[in-house]
């Protein structure tokens, strides 16, 4: 019954394969319940707020601070990754040295560990009495509570994105593209420089684009390191933790709603970036 | 070296011998390998280093003394509760999802697939703010609960759903590529031998893609405990009762219960080293059923 009904919409394809019912089924009213439902929710109770208050509440001084900080040090931190995380990237795909292994493996641990684990260790570290903290606090370097302590926070959470899109790409290299560059009288560094990287742009836009969007919705690994000093070290999220606190809804809702445009359009951007390379390259980001 | 084959043996060793025109010199090399070991180092083993050390601060005793508090264990419980709910709900959720996208050729397809990824990219925060707005006293819901006696928000109900929350898209997007370049001919020559839809499941589909399916649950599984945003705004805080592990965690922290904080950190960083050993060992293992999905 299900087979002739969708062929007359013209829905899917004719299938000998059973079940198509109720996985869709199954998988929509999950998604629905989940995670549909629930957002609609958010974006409902913005559009009650109406216009004017949506946007003296979003052009809030405190919110507009907390919303530069979590967007500023996202960026930083993205930044360093991409420089970090291709060489690692490289490293890992092009040579050989003990422990390689154990060190691909290690690149993971960010997504492996719990954040709040996150930010108490590298708070502890940081702290004027830590292990690197106390090397800094001599040189008036201040990083545990500042807002050099979120980038660090985000460096952490952010790296295996960078390294884990960027890898797989430089793995697909055609040897002979850098044997043809290395004919035609390019030294190394030219090749690396001018064939190889450009080559694996768009991986490395789109790990950026990851790791920052990451960042900028980042919570548990920020808080214990930030020192959440409000207009300072005071990050977006946090923000909204605390206008729940105070029971302050629409606030809360409001800011969530400008992370979350800004966040779908970061995710668009990489959607974009992703088709454009597969045009060009014949590979996916 | 004017023969073919001891040319090509060479150009196997050259990472330690000669330098060709294809790698770096091999000061580059050493420098650029010493970078990303410093690096590693520096932000990923000092604090995974500085965790077991602040546990173990003050000797083995006290490490062992602040674990037995009550609280750390219903913590430790109500952690094993929610990713024992959550996990097996996203499992089917997933193989479902992936049954659907990967065996049939629908309209809208691609489409589906960004929603089941849109748990990705929403801040954690976010996420345990949707079920405020949704059940919370405010809400269009809130009043009707309350009447009816249920408590959905600052109880286990709300940590579940904020936890399947942000590990929805764990299994699914684990086995959709999978099962994509599998294809659809294993089960077809199970069904044309005379296999029932459940059976060509079991037998054939399941078999498949087990090992791509336990490494989505084992990422999943790691979210699931570890999650901290989303649970936090959800979980109101109450000591012995709604706190999960990460929480734990962080109360004792900001009373500057050190040890007891960084010891019940240890048993997180446990569970993420088991995940990491796990995985690596899944990946060597069983790459051909993973490394469709080890391109996110």
């Amino acid at each position: 019954m299900t087979a002739s009904t969708a062929r007359r919409w013209q829905f899917r394809q004719p299938s000998v394969i059973p079940g198509f019912g109720l996985a869709l089924g199954v998988t929509l009213s999950w998604l629905f319940l989940i995670v549909l439902i629930p957002l609609s929710g958010l974006v409902w109770r913005t559009s009650a707020l109406g216009w004017p208050a949506f946007w003296s509440l979003a052009t809030d001084e405190r919110t507009v601070n907390a919303l530069r900080i979590s967007f500023g040090t996202a960026f930083a931190a993205a930044a360093v990754n991409v420089v970090f995380g291709v060489i690692l990237a490289w490293v890992l795909v092009r040579y050989k040295f003990p422990g390689k292994r154990i060190i691909d493996a290690v690149v993971d641990l960010p997504f492996a560990l719990p954040t709040a684990v996150a930010g108490i260790a590298l708070t502890a570290i940081y702290a004027p009495n830590g292990w690197i903290g106390s090397l800094l606090a001599p040189l008036g370097i201040k990083v545990a509570f500042t807002p050099l302590g979120i980038v660090i926070a985000l460096v952490f959470v952010g790296l295996p994105f960078v390294v884990r899109t960027v890898q797989p790409i430089m793995e697909e290299i055609d040897k002979e593209v850098e044997e043809a560059a290395a004919t035609l009288g390019a030294t190394r560094f030219q090749t690396i420089s001018r064939v190889l990287l450009p080559g694996l742009a768009p991986a490395v836009l789109t790990g950026f684009a990851l790791a920052f969007a990451r960042g900028v919705g980042e919570y548990g690994s920020v808080i214990f390191i930030a020192g959440n000093l409000p207009y300072v070290s005071e990050i977006a999220p946090l923000l909204i933790v605390i206008r729940l606190e105070e029971f302050n809804y629409p606030a809360a809702t409001a800011i969530a709603a400008v992370m979350l445009i800004i966040s779908f359009a970061m995710l668009l951007i990489i959607n974009l970036i992703q088709a454009w390379s597969r045009r060009r390259y014949g590979y996916g980001a | 070296m004017a023969l073919d084959t001891s040319a090509h043996e060479v150009h196997h060793h050259t990472s330690e011998t000669v330098r060709t025109a294809t790698t770096e010199s091999r000061i580059a090399r050493y420098g650029l390998i010493a970078i990303a070991l410093c690096f590693i180092g520096l932000f990923l083993l000092l604090p995974l280093a500085a965790v077991f050390t602040e546990a173990f601060r003050n000797g083995p005793g006290e490490f062992v003394t602040v674990l037995q508090d009550p609280e750390t264990f219903s913590a430790i419980r109500l952690t094993l509760i929610v990713a024992g709910i959550s996990v097996p709900l996203n499992l089917v959720f997933g193989v479902a999802a992936a049954w659907a996208i990967a065996k049939y050729e629908f309209k809208g397809k691609a489409f589906l697939t960004t929603l089941i990824d849109l748990p990705f990219s929403v801040s954690p925060v976010i996420s345990g703010l949707v079920f405020v707005l949704l059940f919370g006293s405010h809400s269009v819901l809130g009043p009707w609960l309350q009447s009816h006696g249920i408590q959905i928000l600052f109880a286990v109900p709300g940590i579940v759903l904020a936890t399947v929350f942000v590990t929805f898209p764990f299994v699914a997007r684990e086995l959709i590529p999978l099962m994509q370049e599998q294809g659809t001919a294993d089960e077809e020559a199970a069904l044309s031998l005379g296999a029932s839809g459940w059976q060509t499941f079991w037998y054939v589909t399941l078999p498949n893609i087990k090992w791509g399916l336990l490494y989505g649950v084992l990422l999943c599984n790691a979210r699931a405990m570890g999650e901290f945003g989303a649970v936090s705004v959800v979980s109101g805080h109450i000591r012995g009762l709604t706190n999960t592990m990460p929480l734990q965690v962080e109360i004792l922290y900001n009373e500057y219960s050190f040890v007891a904080a960084f010891a019940v950190a240890t048993l997180l960083a446990l569970l993420a080293l088991v995940t990491l050993v796990l995985k690596s060992l899944l990946e060597l293992k069983f790459s051909a059923q993973i490394a469709a999905s080890r391109r996110h």
